[in-house]
């Protein structure tokens, strides 16, 4: 690996005159011994991957436990009546996440991005935006780089799954991946590639990882939906020329902290949080077990 | 770790240890088999029996075993695919104690009337651990072709296995050694980049203190 931080990759750009993606890339080519075409054609196809997870939403579809389904469709209708407050982008890129995230507790197929429980955040984001402003799927590609970038830093510094540290590893470091990713499409520096998915990620810390029955439903889905929202937005605010007081590798060592020091039953064992409060407890009162 | 499990793996949902990981156990399993499997009694402890409904383990269990992939849209169908295809699956209470809470143990008999136990764990991201085979430690990730040695605890074996391993080009991933009790049963678990021929594995078989040879091949097609 020849980066260790979110700095190290930014040094990197400078001093090689480089692209953040690049840099990723470049990294790729390295590890899996691959020429940087290849590359980018392996990620494309986590994007056509994501575009067929998108399009396959069924909105008849339930979830085995019978907690989740239909929500994305419901979210979809009440955008194209225009009557919802989140406007027409953000309105996308909420049912877009829900309905990913539905797809997933019903067994369809999905990316797990970084994990099958986040899996909406970063499509969410980036098909709105490819929809929005038509850009070919090869550029989706290439942003897909940068989230992996982040991804791979907070990895290494800290850690992507909700059994080792909380939710805010999972959906937290999804927002933080898509903040900077959305970046990235919108021509910003690396800088504030960083800067963005240290406001994003900021917004996670925290956070438990207490799901309802311990299934990847409830509150995983409609996390999905508020991660996305919260990387567009601090997409645009750094765009709009708004700095991260603590800079993106000082969140993530908070994190892995926060992390660490999180209690047991707040890390995917179902025993604390939502998956203990009364209602919890009574619709996912056992049902036969083989 | 490559950036590809950052983004990716394309899976089937909803989790990757209590799905995906699921369906390599299963998939693991029947590449161990070395044959197609005809009966199949799958037994669940921990978390997978607790959750597992909720996260389709048992059909993605019974798909590894029919040679899918996790990305396998028919996961969700793979009971009825395996009723279909002559395949018969039950489901029960894995009885252990202190194992890992995602551990499915996994009865097997396959067409050529071979019979093989395995327990697996799921450990996360999708990645798993094969614990045991036949009740004997292994210990092994299923992603390189793996030779497994049961042998008496006694000098050269070791040296037998590894040199045989030089002379057929066959380069050591990994190596483990677990033995009951000096001169007792002690087991070798080699993980490989390449894979062992056949003949390879005969001449082991006939070795005097050697008491069986599993092995395990990733790629090997089984029809
Ligand atoms: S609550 Fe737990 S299972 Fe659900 S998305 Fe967050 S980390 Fe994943």
């Amino acid at each position: 690996m020849s980066y260790h931080s979110l700095k190290e990759i930014c040094k990197i750009c400078k001093n090689e005159d480089k692209e953040f993606w690049e840099v990723i890339r470049a990294d790729d080519c390295c590890e899996r011994q691959v020429s940087p075409d290849e590359s980018l054609q392996d990620m494309n196809k986590m994007y056509e991957a994501m575009l067929s997870a998108d399009a396959s939403y069924d909105k008849k579809k339930r979830s085995a436990s019978r907690l989740s389904g239909g929500d994305g469709a419901l979210f979809w209708e009440y955008v194209e009546s225009g009557m919802n407050l989140s406007g027409s982008f953000m309105g996308k890129v909420i049912a877009r996440a829900v309905c990913m995230a539905e797809t997933n507790a019903c067994m369809g197929r999905i990316v797990a991005a970084p994990t099958a429980g986040s899996c909406g955040v970063i499509p969410a984001v980036l098909i709105s935006y490819q929809e929005k402003t038509g850009i070919d799927n090869k550029k989706c590609a290439m942003a897909l780089f940068t989230a992996a970038g982040i991804g791979e830093v907070i990895s290494q510094k800290a850690s992507l799954s909700g059994a080792a540290g909380g939710c805010q590893a999972e959906i937290g470091s999804a927002a933080a991946m898509a903040a900077g990713m959305t970046v990235h499409l919108q021509g910003g520096t690396p800088q504030q590639i960083c800067d963005a998915a240290a406001i994003a990620l900021k917004s996670f810390l925290g956070l438990t990882c207490d799901p309802v029955g311990g299934l990847v439903e409830v509150p995983c889905i409609k996390r999905n939906a508020a991660a996305a929202e919260a990387a567009v937005s601090a997409c645009d605010m750094v765009m709009a020329g708004i700095k991260s007081a603590i800079p993106a590798d000082e969140v993530i060592e908070a994190m892995n902290e926060i992390g660490h020091d999180m209690p047991e039953k707040y890390k995917e064992t179902a025993q604390g949080g939502l998956a203990v409060t009364e209602s919890a407890v009574r619709k996912t009162r056992p049902r036969t077990r083989i | 770790m490559s950036i590809f499990d950052i983004i990716g793996p394309v899976m089937v949902g909803p989790s990757s240890s209590h799905t995906a990981g699921a369906v390599k156990l299963g998939l693991v399993s029947r590449q161990l088999l070395g044959e197609p499997v005809t009966e199949a009694e799958i037994l669940l402890y921990g978390s997978f029996l607790n959750t597992g409904n909720g996260h389709g383990t048992k059909q993605a269990i019974a798909a590894g075993l029919l040679g899918m992939k996790e990305d396998d849209r028919r996961i969700p169908d793979s009971l009825a695919i395996a009723e279909n295809a002559g395949m018969k699956i039950t489901f029960g209470e894995a009885h252990l104690r202190s194992a890992h809470p995602n551990t499915a143990v996994l009865k097997l008999k396959g067409a050529v009337c071979r019979a093989l136990e395995i327990q697996g764990e799921s450990i996360g991201g999708g990645r798993i651990n094969i614990h045991k085979i036949d009740g004997l430690e292994a210990n092994f990730s299923g992603e390189y072709p793996t030779l497994i040695v049961h042998n008496v605890d006694q000098p050269g074996h070791i040296a037998e296995v590894t040199s045989m391993l030089s002379h057929k080009s066959v380069n050591v991933a990994e190596m483990q050694l677990y033995r009951e009790s000096r001169g007792g049963d002690a087991v070798m678990v080699i993980e490989c980049d390449e894979e062992i021929p056949q003949e390879a594995l005969k001449w082991l078989e006939h070795l005097e203190g050697v008491l069986k040879v599993t092995y395990y091949s990733p790629w090997k097609e089984i029809v």
